[in-house]
């Protein structure tokens, strides 16, 4: 197979006449994909009130296509964990993970749900990746909506580029998980 | 203003004594920061019941149950303690009740029949400590997971062991096991509501049994986000509790953080300079009024007013970088030090705050315009959710839904702290207790809370110390550190060691964005809490909620929810 021409289809539309332009199917559609995200956010603490400040008008999340916030994880695709996940949410937070429709994507806000951050407590799970794959960690305690906006740009880069594999190695450290059940 | 000195305690203890006495023989009361009456597991019951009832005690609030495991703390003979605090609303007077316990299965009797607030403050005691309350209704785990093993608080649980928690862990009430059909009705449904819910704005979970639309028996759960608070605090100095305090009540972490360094400093004896506490008061009541906007913008989402929640946003977005300016962070903000402010406010920070005061009221006249005859607003909110006067004292209520319901206690009146014994302001009261009465007092209280900032910027001192100059309490100026060997060993001792707080115990409150925000210090006099117990003020409304909305419509119970203003963090800790 040729190799495949860079992924632009916004140039490739030619400026004077024409009205085709020729792309790859996976580019067009990631392209759809990327821009737009239908987040759910599944917020537990501080990280949620920064969400909404990211949501509301002063940031307006709409800039980068992902306003439309579904709380129903059948309607999303993107699952945006803002907050601390702690041992008796995890079991909640993988269901609701399931019950998304593939494709999809998750972004791990802030410190504690990427890590636990300074809770190292004995209720606390030290970062959602022992529960559900992660694809974009956004750290800040909590991240500022610029970062959180940055963490959705870099998402895009990836949903752009075709990776749909998640991060490996959170995706088997899940997979090696005993006891989650499935619904 | 600060510190209390003993010989003005000896009052009310004394005449603790007297009363108690007519009743009980022999009773221990000890002069401390309260009165402080020790009793005996056995006596615990009756006590509890004269002590609400007897026309001269009255103590008819209850405010909070904190378990001590002694087995680090010199000096004491039995192995737990059992450590209550009552309010009494009608004479404003606190006292506190130490029943030791001993090792074994520490045990006293329930009081969730004297004060209904009792019962989920004996379950947290239950699921932390492992205590034991005969004649408890309904004893089980509160915060934890049912696959927990252990409890948390005691000294030898170590502060990092987990226990993994599967789906069937998950708490299933005892009415949505039973059959659901009865002959009268039609057949009815169990609804589960969260813990991801969007109307739950957090981690909060109810279940509910409905017929037709109307609730007839309702559970909620809560510890969705119980981030094990105080246990870290167990394990980092004073000061390094602080961040931990910005995450309890996070729409308002600034009046977490002077509420806890308050505390500290009490214990301690030191006093804050003047211009520090102006800045720690003007800072609170602009973060009370970030707490109310959330509050009452996402209520209005949830009843399907968008807009409202934009104009809300816009003014906590501006209340944002007057806080950034401050310190560099905008919602967990950790700028309170024991002792002061982490580094003084920026130059402009007196015409930042005028231009605030000027920008926010046309933004809340804006959504008082939009709400208050509105007629899907006035359909759910009026006559909804009602808590009346009593129903809300024995719950434990405090803050704007207490006021909502008839009972004007507001600390900042009750005990003044800092300055606001110097401040002219009102505390606003609702007499009717339903949702209105609560959206109303807070936007009431946020226009209070706008007087009450320009009161303080008159006063405000232009320049000056923020921090008391004592530094075994406040790190010495970085420059010293660098060329003088004195504010080295000070700088070394205090990040090394913690500060040295006296041995004891102190239970100090204040009116945070939703209520009374009570910090129980316990010190042995190392450099990091022994015990600290947070009076969390939205814990009694959460556990209240199941009562209210019985009766209620599956949507007016979202409404309701929205108007008590549950923050999981502190609900949690």
């Amino acid at each position: 197979m040729p190799a495949a021409p860079p992924s632009r289809p916004y140039d490739a539309m030619p400026s004077g006449g024409s009205d085709f332009f020729t792309t790859r199917l996976e580019n067009l559609v990631a392209w759809g994909r990327k821009n737009s995200l239908w987040p759910l956010p599944f917020g537990t603490a501080c990280c949620a009130i920064e969400f909404m400040s990211s949501v509301s008008s002063h940031y307006d999340l709409a800039r980068f296509g992902a306003e439309v916030v579904r709380f129903s994880p059948r309607q999303a695709d993107l699952l945006i964990v803002a907050g601390t996940v702690v041992d008796k949410l995890a079991p909640v937070l993988r269901r609701i993970y399931d019950q998304m429709p593939e494709p999809k994507w998750v972004i791990s806000m802030g410190v504690c749900a990427s890590s636990g951050g300074f809770y190292r407590a004995y209720h606390v799970v030290q970062g959602i990746d022992e529960v559900v794959p992660v694809d974009v960690y956004v750290p800040g305690c909590p991240p500022t909506p610029e970062e959180l906006m940055f963490g959705i740009i870099e998402l895009q880069k990836k949903i752009q580029s075709g990776q749909l594999s998640r991060d490996t190695r959170s995706a088997r450290f899940a997979a090696s998980l005993p006891s989650l059940p499935t619904p | 203003m600060s510190t209390v000195a003993p010989g003005e305690l000896a009052a009310p203890a004394e005449r603790l004594r007297a009363r108690l006495s007519t009743r009980f023989p022999d009773p221990e009361v000890a002069q401390a920061d309260l009165p402080t009456i020790i009793a005996r597991p056995e006596a615990w019951p009756g006590l509890a019941a004269f002590l609400r009832d007897d026309p001269e005690m009255r103590f008819d609030l209850f405010l909070d149950l904190a378990g001590v495991d002694n087995l680090r703390r010199p000096g004491r003979p039995s192995r737990f303690e059992a450590v209550f605090h009552l309010l009494s609303t009608s004479r404003n007077e606190h006292v506190r009740v130490r029943i030791p316990l001993e090792e074994g299965r520490p045990g006293l009797a329930s009081v969730a029949s004297v004060w209904p607030a009792a019962n989920w403050f004996e379950r947290e005691a239950y699921d932390l400590f492992g205590f034991d309350f005969p004649g408890h209704p309904n004893l089980k785990r509160l915060l934890c997971h049912n696959g927990f093993v252990g409890h948390a608080l005691r000294k030898d649980y170590p502060a990092g062991q987990r226990w993994m928690c599967t789906e069937d862990d998950l708490m299933v009430p005892e009415f949505a096991r039973r059959e659901s059909e009865d002959a009268d009705h039609f057949e009815t449904v169990v609804v589960n509501l969260g813990p991801s819910h969007p109307a739950t704005h957090g981690t909060l979970r109810i279940v509910a049994r409905l017929d037709g639309e109307q609730i007839v028996e309702a559970e909620s759960e809560i510890g969705y986000l119980h981030r094990c608070f105080e246990k870290m605090s167990e394990t980092h100095t004073w000061n390094q509790v602080i961040p931990y305090t910005d995450r309890l009540n996070y729409c308002s972490s600034f009046i977490n953080n002077v509420a806890y360094c308050k505390t500290v400093e009490r214990m301690l004896g030191i006093e804050v300079p003047e211009r520090g506490a102006i800045v720690r008061t003007v800072l609170s009541e602009f973060s009370r009024i970030m707490d109310h906007c959330v509050c009452i913008g996402a209520n209005l989402v949830d009843t399907g007013a968008l807009t409202n929640f934009w104009y809300l946003f816009q003014c906590r977005e501006e209340i944002y970088s007057l806080i950034e300016a401050c310190c560099g962070a905008r919602l967990t903000v950790s700028y309170a030090r024991v002792g002061g402010l982490s580094r003084d406010v920026p130059g402009d920070f007196v015409a930042r705050c005028r231009r605030l005061l000027d920008s926010i009221p046309p933004l809340l006249d804006d959504v008082d315009k939009l709400v208050k005859k509105n007629r899907i607003i006035w359909e759910r909110f009026h006559g909804i959710g009602v808590v009346t006067r009593e129903q809300a004292i024995a719950w434990g209520f405090t803050g704007p839904c207490l006021r909502a319901s008839g009972v004007g206690y507001d600390v900042r009146q009750a005990r003044p702290y800092d300055f606001y014994d110097r401040f002219d302001f009102d505390v606003p009261v609702h007499r009717d207790g339903d949702n209105f009465a609560r959206y109303l007092v807070r936007m009431a209280e946020m226009r209070q809370s706008l007087s009450i900032i320009r009161q303080a910027l008159e006063i405000l001192p232009a320049s000056g110390p923020v921090d008391c100059p004592d530094w075994h309490v406040v790190l010495p100026p970085k420059q010293n550190v660098y060329h003088d060997m004195e504010s080295l060993i000070y700088h070394f001792k205090w990040v090394m060691e913690g500060i040295p707080v006296p041995a004891g115990e102190r239970y100090e409150w204040f009116e945070g964005g939703n209520g009374e925000l009570g910090f129980y210090a316990v010190s042995t006099g190392a450099g990091r809490p022994y015990r600290l117990k947070v009076r969390p003020p939205c814990f009694p409304l959460m556990a209240a909620f199941e009562k209210i909305i019985i009766g209620s419509k599956i949507s007016d119970a979202v409404a309701t929810l929205g108007t008590l203003n549950i923050i999981a963090g502190e609900l949690d800790r």
